[in-house]
């Protein structure tokens, strides 16, 4: 009888509409927030997995490692949505430290600073020294493009990148590639990735065989959300016209302070949360701007959202955890 | 005697009346010269006292308003932040740029030249307006 239900629910979990994505498991799940996202590669697709204390360990499915991705700290904001975003990313740092295994290394998807003011990035590069994973690959949001067109960002957090910031890094033979798409940005456009870096993409991805797991990662989505609200990048599909070939590709953003996912054939896209303020679902506020909760609900919305997909090898799942420690009932594999 | 004290006291009134006409105009250049920018790239301007309403485009939830604005040729328009995350005022010609606007800055402008300026925000591109200075 439990394994009927068992059955019945892993049947809507998955591939209800054939795509890879249960709508009403994803909804269902959409109920927490968070802001740190774990992900695991097994069998070079990614899987996250809870990021929380008593999250059980991924080792029975062959995870080969786990990264975490966090975004939009915007040191500097002091608004009311967020007094004091320095100590919700120490939250979600002390999370991530808590992690039953160490991450190999993080990943944060811009909007590192506020108003990239120089005592601003001093702050975050403080809070990061905290972190047990050493490693962290930034890509820029558009706040850190602010008062020099980016510079300073790039001297401090993407030495050895080109252009505007944008490269790419092998890690247990997965590809991963950090991209730009917020610098010189058009009046009325939406996120533009620019002719250059995608002569450079094309060229980075030539030649790897279609087995290689490919990471895009972005500030900005890939994909479009809500033009309306800037949400989404102009020349993305150029972009992914050159990783269709690819068996597995993950796209990874953030810009939007909340979890969305969509799944389009062998391409996941997944947006993180912010560690700092959330933002309203699309077109449910007047603007995009800071949403304010009442103080003592802050960190369920910084929190993870969890999406407790099973690992089937086709479809990746997404795990989030909450800042304030709180899980889904069924929450973990 | 008396027609000669008259002339004095008719060109005494001439000089003050022309004294006075200097002044007021020196005055008037003095106003125009503090609302003035040479530098248009970026420089963050403190509190405007004084600014015309009819002059000034506020910027609150991810939107310029008036868009257009409309102004004569030698107005100063100053721009004021309202929103809670910083926007910018970038001439898509070129002609002006602001830094970025954080909750109650200001950007001003001096027009000297007839024409429609568009502008964004190079944060929020989607953010669009004009302005539109008439002779």
């Amino acid at each position: 009888m439990a394994d009927k239900k068992q059955d019945f629910i892993d049947q809507r979990l998955h591939d209800l509409n054939h795509d890879g994505v249960d709508r009403r498991g994803f909804l269902k799940c959409m109920a927490w927030a968070g802001t740190g996202l774990v992900w695991t590669l097994s069998a070079g697709v990614p899987v996250s997995r809870v990021f929380a204390k008593g999250a059980k360990k991924d080792a029975a499915k062959g995870g080969d490692f786990t990264f975490v991705q966090i975004s939009d700290s915007h040191i500097g904001f002091d608004k009311p949505a967020n007094p004091d975003v320095t100590a919700t990313l120490q939250v979600a740092i002390d999370k991530i430290n808590a992690l039953p295994e160490r991450p190999d290394f993080m990943i944060h998807t811009g909007d590192l600073s506020h108003l990239s003011k120089p005592s601003e990035f001093d702050t975050l590069d403080q809070a990061l020294r905290a972190a047990a994973a050493k490693q962290i690959y930034f890509v820029p949001g558009e706040h850190d493009m602010l008062s020099d067109n980016g510079e300073q960002y790039l001297q401090r957090f993407g030495k050895g990148a080109k252009g505007t910031g944008w490269y790419s890094f092998d890690h247990k033979g997965v590809h991963f590639v950090g991209l730009v798409n917020v610098a010189n940005l058009k009046a009325g456009g939406l996120g533009s990735l620019g002719h250059e870096q995608l002569e450079w993409l094309e060229h980075d991805l030539k030649g790897r065989s279609t087995s290689t797991p490919i990471v895009l990662f972005a500030h900005i989505p890939l994909w479009t959300i809500y033009p309306d609200w800037g949400w989404g990048t102009d020349d993305s599909e150029q972009a992914l016209s050159y990783v269709k070939r690819f068996g597995s590709v993950t796209v990874l953003n953030g810009h939007i302070h909340q979890v969305m996912q969509k799944v389009e054939g062998k391409i996941s896209f997944h947006t993180a949360m912010s560690t700092a303020f959330p933002q309203p679902a699309p077109g449910k506020a007047p603007s995009a701007g800071p949403m304010k909760v009442p103080a003592d609900q802050l960190k369920k919305v910084l929190g993870i959202t969890d999406v407790n997909y099973l690992v089937s090898g086709k479809s990746l799942a997404v795990v989030d955890s909450p800042l304030d420690g709180s899980m889904s009932a069924g929450s973990g594999e | 005697m008396q027609s000669l004290k008259m002339k004095q006291f008719a060109n005494f009134k001439w000089s003050v009346a022309a004294l006075m006409a200097i002044a007021s105009v020196m005055i008037l250049v003095g106003t125009a010269s503090q609302a003035q920018h040479e530098n248009g790239s970026g420089k963050l301007v403190g509190t405007a006292a004084g600014t015309d309403a009819a002059s000034q485009v506020m910027i609150d939830n991810f939107v310029y308003s008036p868009v257009p604005l409309t102004v004569k040729v030698g107005t100063t328009v100053t721009w004021i932040n309202h929103d809670d995350i910083p926007h910018t005022v970038d001439s898509t010609q070129g002609k002006f740029k602001s830094a970025a606007l954080d909750t109650d800055d200001k950007f001003e402008f001096r027009f000297t030249e007839a024409g429609e300026y568009p502008f964004y925000c190079r944060i929020h591109p989607k953010m669009t307006g004009k302005i539109v200075v008439q002779p």
